[in-house]
């Protein structure tokens, strides 16, 4: 993390110790977007999308206004960002309008790092290039405490395009902290060998049954085309070997549960038994981010006690 | 070239201990240039008559002007980024008599008319400067520029620096017409269809950083078909740029052992620094090619002691604070260099790895000197051109960027303590820096 973020800022998982993220967890547990709270009231956040979203967006807002904050959606498109504005003047000009809290997604790896290093309020980064997704790993945790008792020994199969996904890293950040097992499953070009040295206790596997066997919790990710840069992916030859389908996640403990940070494509990644099956909880996922996302909007503004 | 030299005028450097390496001369000697040549070389207190000028050099090293093979002076059309002016006094306050400029400018120096420009007094120069052309046309990679008049008009040596010369065809092309005429083809070795959108070295630390990688394969496989061109065609001349990986310069040891005329350089950020010292999205630390591997730069002090390597280059790349304070991957390649140079260098070459400092001052000025040509230079035997350098390899200091000469900052040596410092700067019998 850059030396000169502000205080509650939150970049990455990974230089996040276990107690803060336990006590963000605790936190989030307490919050519910049902019966607001004040605890920014009269704040303002400032939502920067530079890439598309519909999740976090929707769910940062949500999570900002039930604590009584007032939110700006600023967009690439429709921004002075498309007449070339650059990040670090954008951070400038919607500091100076009054942003307490700056909300960012970007399609480059770090670019949170630098309007954190220059801007003297909290960044949150919500999703950076192929980097971190810290407030979607977050999220995930919640989820997978709410179905399971405890990390303690665990193992979790992070199965598909590990390679360009933010979501992969920021998980195996955190669940590498507790402990956890983890088994990052796909093709050598979406999951290379390296992604082994992002943290303790990561083991790469080709093949789906090895990732499955004695699993307790199933991450799925998208293959991410508009990402893909050039690479070629067989998609048949994807599916045929990676799609979960009802008979692989047999091979999964019984009471394994799917995960999936969306957008899920039927057909690719899994088929709609999955994706509507009992053991989904890839709309849970999306409910426990509004609460997730208000525990890091308080811990933002030191108000997370 | 401005001829700083007033006639007659002569000045005698006296006390110190010559390092010259290409007349392998390690001893203490006096030297007195007169007439901007080297009129004598000679044991302490040996050279007779009074000279106008005296420079005492008691404990320091007295070497030739060092050469610089790879600087970006950004004229003409980037002088928001570095002049003539600018540049060469860097150079100067680095040690550096003479600096090859790059042609990849706005716009691209690809006709004698530019490279007369650059030669001309009205740039300001403090230094020699020699130019490098452009080896196709804009540097466009399709079609070969006039190598004869850009020879003619005084560039040193061709190269599409900053990109390579890809395609097969060209590049054979190039080499042939070099050899014709005895005119270097530098070659920056890096397959682009390997390394699109790439910000760093491929490897354990971008994928934690979720940058996309150049692999050592897109920079080896480009000097392996370019070493088995120029072994086949009879005298071409190829010199790899700034190689940075230990596949490559298996590369470039493989011509050599073959006879073929190939040379190459380092920069000091290449046996430096590593991937893993790219750490919070700091720019600085963003070049191409990116810095690598801690077992490359092992290859590359192997290479460097042992001759695979001709000489040292900067590849000083300065870029304005806006093009380079931005998201990592959208921000400008390239840092400066010109005075940090030495003292990386015996910083971590002789200090750490043990090379001896003779070996280092030839990678500075005999090495490329010869690798492209630039007679009387490179060597301080009688007759030869009064460049010289004078440095005190023993003295320890902190590099301070916001001091630098250059007018850009973009470094990742700030506040580095670097040993080894340029005392005087001698052009033509002149002093240029002090």
């Amino acid at each position: 993390m850059p030396m000169n973020a502000a205080r509650g800022s939150l970049l990455g998982i990974e230089h996040l110790e276990a107690a803060e993220i336990l006590k963000i967890l605790k936190f989030a547990r307490r919050m519910n977007p049902d019966r607001p709270r004040p605890l920014l009231k009269g704040k303002r956040v400032l939502l920067l999308f530079y890439e598309a979203s519909t999740r976090t967006r929707s769910s940062f807002e949500i999570a900002a206004k039930a604590l009584g904050a007032h939110t700006v959606l600023v967009q690439a498109a429709g921004s002075s960002i498309e007449k070339g504005e650059s990040l670090l003047d954008t951070g400038y000009t919607v500091r100076a309008v009054g942003a307490d809290v700056i909300v960012i997604r970007h399609p480059n790896a770090g670019a949170p790092h630098v309007m954190a290093q220059h801007i003297d309020v909290p960044v949150i980064n919500a999703g950076d290039g192929l980097h971190e997704h810290p407030s979607q790993a977050l999220l995930d945790a919640y989820t997978i405490l709410r179905n399971k008792k405890s990390f303690k020994g665990l193992q979790v199969a992070i199965v598909g395009d590990i390679f360009h996904s933010r979501v992969a890293r920021s998980a195996s950040h955190l669940l590498s902290k507790f402990g956890v097992k983890i088994i990052l499953c796909g093709p050598e070009e979406l999951v290379p060998e390296v992604a082994a040295t992002l943290a303790p206790g990561i083991r790469v596997t080709r093949h789906i049954e090895d990732a499955l066997r004695g699993t307790d919790v199933v991450m799925l990710l998208r293959v991410q085309k508009e990402r893909l840069s050039g690479l070629k992916i067989d998609l048949p030859e994807y599916i045929a070997r990676y799609q979960m389908t009802p008979a692989r996640l047999k091979m999964a403990k019984k009471d394994a549960v799917v995960m999936h940070p969306g957008p899920i494509i039927r057909g690719l990644e899994l088929t709609s038994e999955i994706a509507d099956g009992a053991q989904s909880r890839i709309l849970e996922e999306v409910r426990n981010g509004v609460p997730t996302r208000m525990a890091i909007l308080a811990r933002a503004v030191g108000r997370m006690r | 070239m401005r001829d700083k030299t007033k006639p007659g005028s002569s000045l005698l450097i006296k006390g110190g201990h010559l390092m010259d390496p290409g007349a392998r001369v390690d001893a203490p000697m006096d030297v007195l240039l007169k007439d901007g040549r080297v009129a004598e070389v000679a044991a302490p207190n040996k050279i007779r008559g009074a000279a106008d000028e005296k420079f005492d050099a008691r404990g320091l090293m007295v070497a030739p002007g060092f050469i610089d093979l790879h600087a970006h002076l950004r004229e003409p059309g980037q002088g928001h980024k570095e002049t003539i002016a600018t540049g060469t006094a860097a150079a100067a306050a680095g040690g550096f008599t003479s600096v090859c400029t790059m042609p990849n400018t706005a716009p691209v120096v690809d006709s004698a008319e530019w490279v007369e420009w650059l030669r001309q007094s009205e740039r300001g120069a403090v230094v020699n400067v020699f130019p490098i052309a452009a080896a196709t046309r804009a540097s466009k990679g399709v079609t070969l520029t006039d190598f004869r008049a850009l020879q003619r008009s005084g560039a040193v040596a061709v190269t599409d620096d900053g990109r390579p010369i890809l395609e097969d065809a060209i590049m054979r092309e190039a080499l042939v017409l070099g050899g014709e005429l005895n005119f270097p083809v530098v070659q920056h070795a890096e397959d682009t269809r390997m390394t699109e959108n790439c910000s760093m070295h491929a490897g354990a630390r971008s994928f934690r950083l979720g940058l996309r990688g150049m692999t050592a394969a897109a920079e080896a496989s480009v000097v392996e078909r370019d070493v088995h061109l120029a072994m086949q065609i009879p005298n071409a001349r190829l010199h790899v740029a700034h190689v940075s990986t230990a596949d490559a310069l298996k590369g470039v040891r493989r011509g050599k052992r073959a006879k073929a005329r190939v040379t190459c350089e380092v920069t000091p950020h290449h046996f430096t620094l590593t991937d893993e010292d790219v750490r919070d999205y700091d720019s600085n630390y963003k070049m191409n090619p990116p810095l690598r591997s801690a077992s490359d730069i092992e290859a590359i002090v192997v290479a460097l002691a042992d001759g695979t390597v001709d000489a040292i280059a900067t590849d000083h790349a300065p870029h304005a604070l806006h093009e380079k304070q931005m998201e990592f991957e959208r921000a400008a390649f390239g840092i400066t260099g010109l005075e940090t140079a030495l003292g990386l260098a015996i910083a971590k070459l002789h200090r750490e790895k043990r090379i001896p400092l003779a070996r280092i001052v030839e990678l500075f000025t005999a090495g490329p000197a010869r690798c492209f040509d630039l007679r009387g230079r490179g060597s301080l035997a009688r007759g030869s051109v009064a460049d010289v350098t004078i440095f005190d390899p023993k003295k320890r200091w902190t590099f301070d960027a916001a001091k630098s000469l250059s007018k850009s900052k973009n470094t990742p040596f700030d506040g580095w303590q670097l040993q080894g410092k340029v005392v005087a700067t001698i052009v033509g019998g002149t002093i240029v820096y002090q």
